[in-house]
This record gives C-alpha cells, sequence and structure tokens, in this order.
C-alpha cells in the first residue's frame, strides 16, 4: 500500500466549540489507484487530506505513506519525506507570485537536498507535457485560471512522487480545464501513482476508481 | 510550443533567490523599509560622529587657547621682567646717584647706646670737620658737623634731643654743590612735630630753651623717628648751651658716592684724614634701595599673577561652555538614538508583519513542499539582513557625507583624515551598521517566528 490512514480522530477546538473533523476514518490506495472523497463543505476532506499529508497530525490513528509513519519522525524529516514522496494540488493554486512558471515548478525542489532536486530539463518536460513552455517565463497573474492549475500540477509532480493529493483541483476551472486537470490525474495513478482526490464535485468524483462519502467527519463507501 | 533544449539556461532556485525574487517583486516596501533604515543609521551615526568631531575640535581648540594663553603669558612675562628689571636698575641708579649718607663718630662711642639713647656722649674736637673739608677726599659731597644730647627741657618739662647744626662746610676742592640742608640761624630753633603737637607750638612763637629765647623757624614734618622729639638750634650755641664750645659730637656726610662695598673705601679714606673715629651707614638709603626692589618686583610678580589668572580664567570659561555645549549635544544624542532605534524597529517589524501577512500562503505552499523552520526563517531573516546592509551602509555613507561637510565646513585647513582618525570615527562607521543590522533582524524576527509558528494546514484548509 502507498497509502494507509487508519483509525484517524482528528478534532478542532474553538473557544466554545468542539468540531469533529475526523472519526475513526480508515483508507488505503494503493499503486495506481485513483480515489475520490466526496462531500459537502466542512465535512473534513480537506482535514483527511491534510492528514494524509503528513501536514496535519491527527489526534489518533496512523498513517502509513509508502510504509514509513512519517507523524513518528522529526518535523523537518518528515517536511523533506513529504517533498520527496507528495505531491499537493489545491484549489487555489498557491502559485508564488514573484517566481515565474518556470520557477514555480522548480520551487517543488526548495525542500530537498542539492543532490536530489529535479533538473531544469525535467522542468521544461513537465512544462512541455502540460503545454505551458511558451508560458514559462511569465508571472501567475499573466496567465489564466486554468493554465495556473496546470502549473501547480507541474509542481506537484516534479519530484517524482509515489501520492498525489489534490484538493478540489478543478473548483475553479470551467468544463474543458477542469477535464484536463483531471485526466491528468488519471494518467499520474495509471502511471503507478497514488492519488487521493477531495471534491464536492460528483462529476470530478466520477474521473476517480473508487469514491468514497464522507460526511461529518465520518468516511462511508 | 518550445521544445526543453529551447529552454535558455536557468539555474537551480534557491533560498537566496526566492529572497532576491521576493524583494525584487515587492521593492517599494522593501525600498520603505531600507530607507527607514538607512535614515535611522544616517542619523545615528552623524549624531554620534558629530559628538566625536565636536570633542575633537574643542580639544583641538582648547589645547590651541593653552598655547596661545601661554605664548601670551610667557610674552607678558617677558615683558613684565625686562620692564622690572629696568625699573630695578632705574631705582639702582636713583638710590646711587643719591647716594647714601654716612655719621662720623668719635670711635669710642657705643652704638648700641647710641641706637638705644640717640645720645652721644663721646665728643671730638670741631677742627675734624674743618679738616676732612680741607682734604682731598672725593667719596664724601656734603659735611655738616653736629651735637646731639638728650637734655631736660626745664620750662616745658619735657625731655627732648637738641641738636646743634651748622649747616654745611663746604669742601676746598669742590665747587660748591647745592647744600642738602639749611643750617638753622642764630636765634632761632626747628621743632619736631611731636613736640609742636604738644606743646600746641607754631611758627614764629617765641620759646625759650634753657634760659635762651629762640624763634620758632620751622617745624619739621612727623618723621615717625627721634627727630619728632628733637629741636634744632645754632651749632655754636648749641655748643655754648651744652657746655661743649669747639667740640661735636659727628659729622654728618650726605650723598656719598658709593656703590657696592664702597662702604670700605669711605672707612679707609676717613681713617686717613681723621686717626679715632669710626664711620657708620645711616640705615635710610639701603633700606630705600633694597624696599625700591623689592616693591619693583612685587609690582611685576603681581602683574604677572594676574596675567596668569586671567589667561587661565579665559581657558576655564571656554572649557566651560564647550563642556556645556558638549554636554547638552551628549544629552540630545542620549535622547535621539534611542528613540531613532526604536522608531526604526517598529517600522522594520511593521513591515515584516505586513510582508508576512502578504505570504502566509506562500508560507503553507513552502511547508506542504517541504521546506522546514529553518529555511522558512532564513527567508525571512534573510530579506532583514540585506535590508540591514543596504539600509546601514547607504545610512552610514550619507553620514560621513554629512560630517566630511561638516568638518570642512568648520575647519577646511585641518587634515580631514587627522580629525577622522582622531575622532575614531572608522569604529563609528563599523559599529554603526552592525548595530542597524542586528536591530533590522531583531525587529524581523517576531514576524519570522510568526511564520515557522503558522499552521500550514489551517493556512492551505483556509485558502
Amino acid at each position: 500500500m502507498l497509502l494507509t490512514l487508519e483509525g484517524l480522530n482528528k478534532t478542532y477546538q474553538t473557544s466554545s466549540t468542539k468540531v469533529q473533523a475526523l472519526s475513526n476514518v480508515s483508507l488505503s490506495l494503493d499503486e495506481g489507484e485513483f480515489v475520490a472523497v466526496q462531500g459537502p463543505s466542512g465535512s473534513g476532506k480537506s482535514t483527511l487530506l491534510l492528514a494524509a499529508g503528513t501536514m496535519l497530525q491527527p489526534d489518533s490513528g496512523s498513517v502509513s505513506v509508502v510504509g514509513s509513519s512519517p507523524y513518528s519522525m522529526t518535523a523537518n524529516a518528515r517536511a523533506a519525506f513529504r517533498a520527496s514522496h507528495i505531491g499537493f494540488v489545491f484549489q487555489q493554486f498557491h502559485l508564488v507570485p514573484y517566481l515565474t512558471v518556470f520557477e514555480n515548478v522548480q520551487a517543488a525542489t526548495l525542500g530537498l537536498k542539492s543532490s536530489e532536486r529535479a533538473s531544469n530539463s525535467r522542468v521544461s518536460l513537465l512544462l512541455e507535457q502540460f503545454g505551458l513552455t511558451d508560458r514559462s517565463h511569465h508571472y501567475p497573474g499573466q496567465l489564466s485560471v486554468g493554465e495556473r492549475q496546470r502549473c501547480s500540477i507541474a509542481r506537484a509532480l516534479l519530484n517524482g512522487p509515489k501520492i498525489l493529493l489534490a484538493d478540489e483541483p478543478s473548483g475553479n476551472l470551467d468544463e474543458s480545464h477542469s477535464e484536463i486537470v483531471l485526466q491528468e490525474l488519471r494518467r499520474f495513478a495509471q502511471n503507478g501513482g497514488a492519488v487521493l482526490l477531495v471534491t464536492h464535485d460528483s462529476r470530478a468524483a466520477q474521473t476517480a476508481d473508487r469514491v468514497v462519502y464522507m460526511q461529518r467527519g465520518v468516511l462511508s463507501c | 510550443m518550445h521544445s526543453a533544449a529551447n529552454q535558455p539556461m536557468l539555474s537551480q532556485l534557491t533560498l537566496t533567490g526566492l529572497i532576491v525574487r521576493e524583494i525584487r517583486f515587492r521593492k517599494w516596501s522593501f525600498l520603505l523599509a531600507t530607507l527607514a533604515v538607512a535614515a535611522a543609521a544616517a542619523m545615528i551615526f552623524g549624531a554620534e560622529a558629530l559628538l566625536r568631531v565636536e570633542q575633537c575640535m574643542t580639544e583641538r581648540f582648547l589645547k590651541q587657547q593653552q598655547t596661545e594663553t601661554e605664548s601670551s603669558i610667557q610674552a607678558h612675562e617677558n615683558r613684565v621682567s625686562a620692564a622690572g628689571s629696568q625699573l630695578q636698575d632705574t631705582v639702582r641708579k636713583q638710590m646711587l646717584t643719591l647716594g647714601f649718607n654716612i655719621l662720623i663718630l668719635p670711635k669710642e662711642v657705643d652704638l648700641a647706646k647710641l641706637h638705644m639713647d640717640a645720645t652721644i656722649t663721646e665728643t671730638m674736637p670741631y677742627s675734624y670737620a674743618e679738616k676732612l673739608a680741607n682734604s682731598n677726599i672725593i667719596t664724601v659731597n656734603h659735611l655738616l658737623p653736629s651735637v646731639t644730647k638728650r637734655v631736660r627741657w626745664p620750662e616745658h618739662e619735657l625731655d627732648v634731643v637738641l641738636n646743634g647744626t651748622r649747616g654745611e662746610i663746604p669742601i676746598m676742592h669742590r665747587a660748591l654743590k647745592q647744600p642738602m640742608l639749611d643750617a638753622v640761624a642764630p636765634g632761632q630753633v626747628v621743632i619736631g612735630s611731636a613736640i609742636q603737637q604738644k606743646l600746641k607750638l607754631e611758627i614764629g612763637q617765641k620759646v625759650t630753651l634753657m634760659g635762651h629765647e629762640f624763634a620758632i623757624s620751622k617745624i619739621q614734618p612727623e618723621r615717625g623717628s627721634i627727630d619728632d622729639m628733637s629741636l634744632w638750634v645754632d651749632l655754636t650755641k648749641a655748643q655754648e648751651m651744652l657746655g661743649m664750645q669747639n667740640l661735636i659730637h659727628a659729622i654728618l656726610a650726605l650723598e656719598c658716592e658709593c656703590s657696592g662695598d664702597r662702604i670700605s673705601e669711605i672707612r679707609r679714606e676717613i681713617a686717613e684724614i681723621l686717626p679715632g673715629t669710626q664711620v657708620i651707614e645711616r640705615y635710610s638709603q639701603a633700606l630705600t634701595r633694597d624696599e625700591a626692589r623689592t616693591e619693583s618686583k612685587r609690582a611685576a610678580d603681581e602683574s604677572l599673577a594676574i596675567a596668569k589668572a586671567e589667561g587661565k580664567a579665559t581657558l576655564e570659561r571656554v572649557v566651560k561652555e564647550r563642556t556645556s555645549l558638549l554636554q547638552k549635544q551628549q544629552e540630545l544624542n542620549n535622547i535621539l538614538e534611542p528613540t531613532v532605534l526604536v522608531m526604526t524597529c517598529f517600522i522594520v517589524a511593521a513591515l515584516a508583519f505586513h510582508n508576512f501577512r502578504q505570504r502566509r500562503s506562500e508560507i503553507g505552499l513552502m511547508r506542504a513542499l517541504g521546506l522546514g523552520s529553518m529555511s522558512i526563517l532564513g527567508a525571512f531573516l534573510g530579506k532583514a539582513l540585506v535590508v540591514g546592509l543596504l539600509g546601514g551602509l547607504s545610512g552610514v555613507a550619507i553620514g560621513i557625507a554629512m560630517i566630511v561637510v561638516r568638518i570642512m565646513s568648520v575647519s577646511p585647513s585641518e587634515s580631514l583624515m587627522a580629525t577622522w582618525t582622531s575622532a575614531s570615527l572608522t569604529w563609528t562607521a563599523l559599529w554603526v551598521p552592525i548595530l542597524i543590522i542586528l536591530l533590522t533582524v531583531l525587529a524581523s524576527w517576531l514576524a519570522a517566528y510568526h511564520a515557522i509558528r503558522q499552521d500550514a494546514a489551517i493556512v492551505l484548509q483556509g485558502e
């Protein structure tokens, strides 16, 4: 298994209320598997994604990524581990405004040692793959939303991760651009990676091999 | 579509590259922060350097004043010394010209008794005076034979000293000199001031002395000596009254031309002419000479002391004024520098926090991309370092320019490097940028700390 989540619980405590974001959530993704988590806003989908992405330590339960337990690592070791094995795609793209398209993709290597970094030719190949070669020296502000999302996917794929975590990647895109993005995710899974897609869009979820539902922190098939 | 091979050569993206690109992207806020830091550095360097330069110039000015004052005092001292020497010389010459007085007495006269009682018991013949006048003596100018005796003035029940004098005996081989003392005419008497006051006598009044009548011809001014209780009458009359016909007590020799140890020469010369006599110097001339010398020296010393005191007072006043000025400047610096530093810290911290808020999403992403806390801290503090470095150096450069202008305007003749070195401005030019860099980094620390403490998951979820 590339990703195994077992019995995850996560509660957000505010001054007046407690919100159970994850309640005994278990999920496994194998190589080449594309799983979609569908549910309404506030159901805990993003929390599940971040917990799986080693960004948010659950209150209880275990997370295993490519056979390792990231939450038992130190923060810096976990960060390096994340950079090597996990790719993120966000709804808001999170492109760095002062970096060009080329540099934004390159930014994925910042968390790695020099010897482990992908070459510039790989960056160029990805840009070509995502039709962004002409835009490589443009800044995010000069791109269309579709181009921005493609750029963020290219960045997520640069380090050759085993797992791709996508949080509403087509949420801000029109139908044609959504289709392109979802196809790229599928292609990643077909190439042996594991994709965990979080969405409230049932059409996007249908692209996945398997769809699970989430309601108030509880995952169901 | 371009191929990968057509891509220009691009270097790897590093943390430094990230900092540089972020600065370029947000150049106005970077410029604002740098300007604030530069202004602070310029102010602090300027204030510190100005104080040091002023201190240096004050020291130099005071040294110059000290030298000028010392030169002035030295010159004054030389002038006073020269004038004093001249005065002493003049007085000496005057004293020498005046000569001094000697008294020729019978050898047997007890000088102690003479000084105590003003009375001479031994006598010598009147012919001694004539013999001396007729001799070839060269050291004596005027000769006054006299009798002197303490007597009772029975008519007034008063003890007085009776002097009989005949006036000057001309020295034969000399041209007649202006007489130093007038003779008392027969039938007349000159009285001392104390007698006059005691008996309420007046000039022209008739008095009877030991049965002889005299008219008062003169009253001597007060002398503060035995003279005040003395009477002067014609020598012959006095000899008669005292029963000392053809006898005298002493010969007063006035205006003796002698200097240095010429008293010995006078004694030798007189001893040859008048054996059986002794010669004593009358105190007044020698004492006057010594007093005149002492007085002239005292006046010179006093004048010099006044000049020194005035010079010292001027220096002290200048030191006080300059010290007061520097103290005020130091007090101003004590307020200005911390204020500037606090304000700069505040501005830098505010801009750093603004920057942090602008980059929250970016920080979340960096976390997702695997950047550790130190890298994120480095991205923030690295930028602060650049701001501090550029601001600190440019500010100090501006401060240096201001100080150079100041030095040149105040003392263009002075060597700029000399002032720079003596004011230790190199040290100031080193520590000010270092302090500014440290403060800038410190002020940015809080924002950087917030950045690394930020929960990336919340940011990414929130966005």
